[in-house]
């Protein structure tokens, strides 16, 4: 058996509290099918949010310890160690109930700068698209998940600062623009909430299910603001 | 070579899309009927677009967050309808005709790399004519690549590889595809209730007129009235049909799904032979999906893991691309069809490969794969869809319809089927509209 501490929370008359449960885990199961298991087998009201079940979707964002993962892709046995797994919902964004947390907060961030989906594929190496396709496209690699913003501490002190996410968004059209105005998402970059905010803490980049890493992306856009400004400065383009 | 990616430039043609005024009650007297859909699933959101777009009252009811039962488990492949041309003509046809609807209503929900059917043994390569043929005959288009090309387009494919078949497949989100449909049918003003249970429902006789739910983000229980309720549970349609004391003939068919680290190939790969376990590939962002298996479960909501399942998975689609065999595991999810029908009960099978490993024949030209072997529990149902109306039954039940079956690239065509009859029930005639409508973004769905 597996003990597992969970967040409770209703909208209502419900005080946030934390409930007790002891779990039968099988071997290689996640924190997600610990969470389905207390749901399907003693409170079925427990309130948790997941679609994907392989850290595709980027649903089931929740804090293990203190940390943000993701419950689906989190084994019991990889956090177990013989003590009490503690569940909370993110922080930095609203919850809903219990372990879910809507993601407004998180989405209205994104969406200034428009989420980059599409891009040219990484293929492995030596692979050649077919002829007549250029290029493969592809998913951009962000799940959307609000790790990032549940982790970073800046977002925690300055609830107007844009986020993780978004600039790691704005950087990749920086870099691949595909039509879209760089200037625009440049001038969001440079505003006072935005990517001047960053402290470096890099915890964003430590959450990041997904490899996008916008602890760098971040340092990049940076960069460019920098320059783009010091241009402007000086009168040259 | 021409990408085979069937469709016409999105949106082109007259398509209307969700920033189009709205009427809300096009042909319609007011006050509208209202429907209750149960269930949100991809099924429930394109059947919530499909009645918003003609003019009715929706309520849907989710019992957890949207798309988390059986919809945002699939491996997000967009059937062009090849993998059923041999097995199940109608879904091959309902596949291709949506494959290009979707890919036209959907625009950059798709990424557009199309399928790669592999022949790898002799018995793949006799296959290959009667799948040709059979694509042919279904309006699949289909087009065979010799084995340089093949490896060219995709290296890592095994270098025991004959030739291929490309086909218009095409890789989605799982979740963000179907999530367009709620999106645009909030839009229009649907009401959509998540993490709300349905406890109950209503009837008066044996009509039923309403639900009673429980809001688990509240803990408050209420009632909704409705002129007719939709039952597009999907894993879950046999336990809200027993809520009004009605059978439906579901059967659940869950597969194990294995997330490998790596994107692997950048088609959809499948093997060129009839459906079996173990014999698909899809690349999705990073990863590679490789599925998956079959079998009869009876309870929804705990499918079970069946041992040797992930080894039979990871081993057949190292047959395709070796590199699979030593990649690392990132998830192994369950995920249960609801299929419609009654199976033969039928102990479960080992899969093709494990064959050969038992009787020692790992023949390289054959790998064990058995010509005329019988396929898993629950591949032999079809694939198709059903909306029955309960009002047909040997008791009949008036306002109750359940839909089930199918597949995720016919979502919105089952959603037209049951409109269809939601209205007709209802006396109203109006069109459905959904084959030309743009969705809006994923991201709408975020939106207040």
């Amino acid at each position: 058996m597996t003990s597992f501490r969970v967040y409770r929370s209703r909208r209502g008359d419900l005080e946030p509290h934390f409930e007790d449960f002891e779990v039968e885990v099988q071997a290689g199961a996640t924190v997600l099918d610990a969470l389905l298991a207390i749901r399907r087998e003693m409170d079925p009201s427990l309130v948790v949010r997941h679609s994907c079940m392989h850290a595709s979707c980027g649903t089931c964002g929740v804090r293990v310890d203190g940390r943000e993962r993701l419950a689906c892709d989190t084994r019991v046995a990889d956090v177990a160690r013989g003590k009490t797994i503690r569940v909370e919902p993110l922080v930095n964004q609203r919850v809903v109930a219990d372990l879910a947390t809507d993601m407004l907060d998180f989405q209205a961030r994104l969406e200034p700068v428009g989420l980059p989906l599409l891009r040219t594929a990484e293929s492995e190496a030596g692979a050649e698209p077919p002829d007549g396709i250029k290029s493969y496209v592809r998913f951009e690699s962000c799940i959307e998940c609000g790790l990032c913003l549940s982790a970073c501490p800046v977002a925690h002190l300055d609830a107007d600062f844009i986020g993780p996410a978004a600039l790691a968004a704005a950087e990749r059209i920086v870099e691949e623009p595909r039509g879209r105005d760089v200037g625009t998402v440049l001038a969001l970059a440079s505003e006072p909430d935005s990517a001047w905010r960053c402290r470096d803490a890099m915890q964003c980049t430590a959450v990041c299910p997904s490899a996008v890493e916008p602890a760098t992306a971040l340092s990049r856009i940076r960069r460019r603001v920098a320059v783009d400004g010091a241009r402007r400065l000086f009168g040259r383009r | 070579m021409d990408r085979m990616t069937h469709g016409s430039g999105g949106g082109a043609g007259g398509a209307r899309g969700a920033g189009d005024a709205l009427g809300t009650t096009r042909g319609i007297r007011a006050p509208a009927p209202h429907v209750v859909i149960v269930g949100g699933g991809g099924t429930g959101g394109a059947i919530a677009h499909d009645l918003s777009l003609r003019g009715l009252r929706v309520t849907l009811v989710e019992r957890g967050e949207i798309t988390s039962g059986s919809t945002g488990r699939h491996h997000g492949l967009l059937h062009s309808g090849a993998r059923y041309v041999t097995t199940d003509r109608s879904s091959a046809i309902e596949c291709s005709a949506e494959n290009k609807i979707l890919r036209r209503i959907c625009p950059g929900s798709f990424e557009e790399n199309d399928g790669l059917y592999v022949a790898i043994s002799d018995d793949d390569v006799a296959f290959a004519d009667r799948f040709l043929e059979a694509c042919w005959q279904c309006a699949v288009p289909a087009k065979r690549i010799n084995r340089d090309t093949a490896l060219r387009m995709e290296p890592q494919l095994s270098p025991a590889l004959r030739f291929a078949v490309q086909v218009p497949d095409a890789t989605m989100d799982a979740m963000r595809m179907p999530l367009r449909f709620f999106a645009t049918a909030r839009r229009h003003g649907l009401e959509i209730k998540p993490f709300t249970e349905v406890t109950a429902v209503k009837m008066t006789g044996r009509t039923v007129n309403g639900v009673a739910v429980r809001d688990h983000s509240t803990g408050r229980d209420y009632e909704i009235g409705a002129d007719v309720v939709i039952n597009a549970a999907g894993a879950w349609a046999g336990k809200v049909a027993a809520l009004a004391e009605v059978k439906v003939p579901l059967v659940l068919s869950p597969g194990v799904m294995v997330a490998i680290r790596g994107r692997h190939c950048n088609m959809a790969v499948s093997r060129l032979n009839s459906p079996g376990d173990g014999d698909a590939l899809v690349p999705q962002r990073g990863l590679t999906l490789a599925g998956t298996s079959s079998w009869i479960a009876t309870n929804p909501d705990d499918l079970g893991l069946p041992q040797g399942d992930v080894e039979m998975i990871v081993r057949e689609g190292a047959l395709m691309i070796p590199a699979l065999a030593t990649a690392k595991i990132r998830a192994v999810w369950v995920s249960a069809r609801p299929l419609i029908g009654e199976p033969e009960p039928r102990p479960r099978r080992r899969a093709r490969s494990a064959h050969a490993a038992t009787s020692g024949a790992a023949d390289p030209a054959t790998d064990g794969r058995e010509p005329t072997g019988q396929p898993s529990p629950g591949r032999e149902l079809a694939r198709g869809m059903r909306c029955l109306d309960h009002a047909t039954d040997a008791t009949p039940t008036q306002g109750f319809v359940t839909v089930a079956g199918g597949k995720a690239t016919t979502l919105r065509a089952m959603a037209e089927v049951t409109a269809d009859l939601v209205c007709a029930k209802l006396g109203l005639d109006c069109q459905c509209e959904t084959a030309d409508y743009v969705l809006l973004p994923h991201t709408a769905w975020y939106g207040a």
